[in-house]
């Protein structure tokens, strides 16, 4: 069950184009599987910006000095990514979390690929030091436009068999998409599940990729969200279901990850016109 | 007062209770506190329940509900503004059956008083939905959000033409048991509020929610398009508090006696007290449960506060206080008011 905190500030660091938060935050990395992800409010209690911004929980210590206590990885993209990177040592956060549906694990030792497109990288590390402990083996891609946009490549490392990395100026590593080198890394191993967490774009092609494989995908999606726990309906997305049905389903709750053969990725921004409730089908 | 800003975990170390006497009416629903949920800002409850107990609220007001299954708008559905949102959910939900069966059933084994919002797009459909509502029982009150475009009629907004509002009015109070009281929820973007609120007063509500959010629209400067897929949402959240106290505070002035629940923007206590000084009898907190998802209580428990500050021994004693000396009200004593 999701809590809400006063969190403290411990440690801002850079990584490239990154900020990486750690923050205490009891109760939360208690409950906290890979995939999970938190909000944040932005500004303090007087803030114009009225909107919680969501994150990936990138690390977790349920232990130590400070108790629970969670890393975040923030990218600037506007102004409340902005007034996050300038927090410092004891300033203290609004915490929501853990939120949303985990990454599910296969339970048995099968061969998986994680794939991380820029700050997407994050929820990957423990997600693939709990597939190691299963046994699965773990390949890893990560992609960014550029070697500054890429997060975590040395610690990452450690915990996969294999690291790729593409960036689309040749900067480090193949240079290309993520979704170049995929088909080649699933062959290889005979990857049985895909792992995703990335730009919508990205997603759609790595689940794409992974069907063509026969392998199970499990991506992270990223909508705009106000609420973050349900309440609200902004941060919906084509979800084909159980029973063939399509839905708008909410992200926050249902996701954020799916499985990668049933969202309707190209019908993302629109409402399918066989999609349950659809302005069509009310005509009918 | 301090505000207690993290509600739960940390906040529900709350500040001290005063003995300020918390209860609260909206016509024939008595609640032990004056502090709702707004309709579309709190779904059915259950998530917010996580986050603090919904009963010691006044009531839940549930995501207005239509007669069929319904998609919504395409996505982006939202923006953020200044002190705001705007929103153009394009009331998505799953029709009245499955509310009744899951979300109706839930907040009822829950023990919540519940408000449902009721929504249609013509003046048959908002009868039909309040027809089904009435076989099963279980809503403590209605709220009829009018501000639904009329299919039937070049998609004019109902709650932005008196007689359109009243018949949706009439009909919902036809289909509907007499015991459950009705109220209509205004829009503000009419010339004159006062004069719908008249309109819906003669067919028959039995109490108004002031006020639904205000239309507005954003343009996204990387792709020089309307930010949402909608064009247009509506604006909710403290840039639109002083709309809605002002739109409050006008039909106070025109109907005294009228039970108004109070909402737009508040997110503390004393935004909640603003609006019972203008004369809300009760009050929903909307937006500002995406901000803190224990808003409500912690809006409760601050209002209490500010009230007993103030001197205030009960609600009842501020509703309508900011309108003292005005001679449209039989005072009933020093500076006291009494409105029902
Ligand atoms: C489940 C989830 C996990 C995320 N994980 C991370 C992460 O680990 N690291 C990271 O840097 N970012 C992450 N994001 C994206 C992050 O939430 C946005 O970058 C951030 O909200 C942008 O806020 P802003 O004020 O800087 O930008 P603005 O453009 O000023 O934001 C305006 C509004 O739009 C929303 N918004 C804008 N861009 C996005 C976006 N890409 N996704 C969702 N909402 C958006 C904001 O929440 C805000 O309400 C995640 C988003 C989601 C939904
Ligand atoms: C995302 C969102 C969805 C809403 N959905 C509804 C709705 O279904 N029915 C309704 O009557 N009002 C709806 N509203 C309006 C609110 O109930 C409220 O009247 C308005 O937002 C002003 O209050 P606030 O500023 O406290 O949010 C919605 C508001 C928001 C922000
Ligand atoms: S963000 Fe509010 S329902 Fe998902």
């Amino acid at each position: 069950m999701p809590v809400q905190v006063r969190g403290e500030v411990l440690d801002v660091r850079r990584a490239g184009v990154y900020y990486v938060l750690s923050i205490t935050a009891p109760g939360i990395p208690e409950q906290f599987r890979p995939g999970h992800f938190v909000t944040i409010g932005i500004g303090g209690e007087e803030s114009g910006l009225i909107l919680r911004r969501a994150f990936a929980i990138h690390q977790v210590q349920s232990r130590g000095v400070y108790g629970g206590t969670l890393d975040v990885v923030v990218g600037v993209q506007g102004k409340g990514t902005r007034w996050l990177s300038g927090r410092r040592r004891h300033d203290t956060l609004d915490i929501v979390g853990p939120l949303g549906k985990p990454f599910i694990l296969p339970k048995e030792g099968v061969p998986c690929v994680l794939v991380g497109g820029g700050y997407g990288s994050a929820p990957l590390f423990m997600l693939a030091e709990q597939l190691r402990e299963r046994g699965c083996r773990v390949d890893v891609v990560l992609g960014a436009s550029t070697e500054e946009k890429l997060y975590g490549v040395l610690d990452i490392k450690r915990v996969s068999s294999m690291l790729t990395i593409t960036t689309e100026d040749g900067s480090s590593g193949t240079k290309g998409r993520v979704t170049d080198v995929l088909p080649d890394i699933m062959e290889r191993n005979n990857s049985a599940v895909v792992y995703a967490c990335g730009p919508m774009g990205m997603l759609a092609s790595v689940a794409a990729i992974a069907a063509e494989y026969r392998a199970y995908s499990q991506c992270s999606v990223e909508e705009s969200m106000a609420c973050g726990i349900g309440i609200c309906m902004t941060c919906v997305l084509p979800v084909i279901g159980d029973d063939g049905i399509t839905r708008m389903v909410r992200s926050c709750v249902e996701g954020p990850i799916f499985r990668g053969d049933l969202v309707r990725w190209d019908e993302i921004g629109t409402i399918p016109a066989d999609a349950l409730g659809a302005p069509a089908l009310d005509l009918s | 007062m301090t505000r207690a800003m993290f509600g739960h975990g940390i906040g529900s170390a709350a500040p001290p209770v005063p003995n300020t006497d918390m209860s609260a009416a909206l016509a024939s629903l008595s609640m032990p506190s004056p502090v709702l949920t707004a309709s579309g800002c709190a779904a059915s409850g259950r998530e917010l329940d996580q986050f603090f107990d919904i009963t010691k609220i006044g009531a839940i007001v549930t995501k207005s509900v239509m007669l069929r299954p319904r998609s919504g708008r395409p996505t982006p559905r939202m923006c953020e503004t200044p002190s705001g949102m705007l929103n153009s959910i394009g009331l998505q939900g799953p029709g009245i059956e499955e509310f009744i069966e899951v979300d109706l059933a839930w907040l009822e084994a829950r023990g919540a008083r519940t408000v449902v919002s009721i929504a249609g797009e013509s003046v048959d459909e908002y009868g039909k939905v309040a027809q089904k509502l009435r076989t099963v029982g279980g809503a403590d009150a209605i709220e009829v959000n009018i501000s639904c475009p009329n299919v039937s009629d070049r998609n004019q907004v109902f709650a932005c033409d008196p007689e359109m509002a009243a018949n949706v009015i009439q009909t919902v109070r036809r289909q509907s048991d007499s015991q459950t009281p009705i109220f209509a929820k205004l829009s503000p973007d009419v010339t004159d509020i006062a004069e719908i609120a008249r309109s819906v007063v003669r067919a028959g509500v039995d109490g108004l929610t002031v006020i639904n959010t205000a239309l507005g629209m954003v343009i996204d400067l990387e792709t020089m398009r309307p930010a949402l897929a909608g064009v247009t949402g509506g604006l909710s959240g403290p840039a639109i508090r002083p709309i809605a106290l002002r739109c409050v505070w006008q039909i106070r002035q025109a109907l005294p006696d009228i039970p108004i629940l109070g909402v737009g923007g508040i997110r503390t206590g004393f935004d909640a007290l603003q609006f019972i000084l203008a004369g809300a009898n009760a009050v929903s907190v909307g937006t500002m449960t995406f901000n803190d998802p224990s808003a409500p209580m912690r809006v409760h428990n601050e209002l209490a506060l500010a009230l007993a500050e103030r001197g205030f021994g009960s609600v009842s004693e501020a509703i309508s206080y900011g309108h003292r000396g005005a001679d449209i009200f039989e005072t009933a004593g020093e500076g006291e008011i009494e409105l029902e």
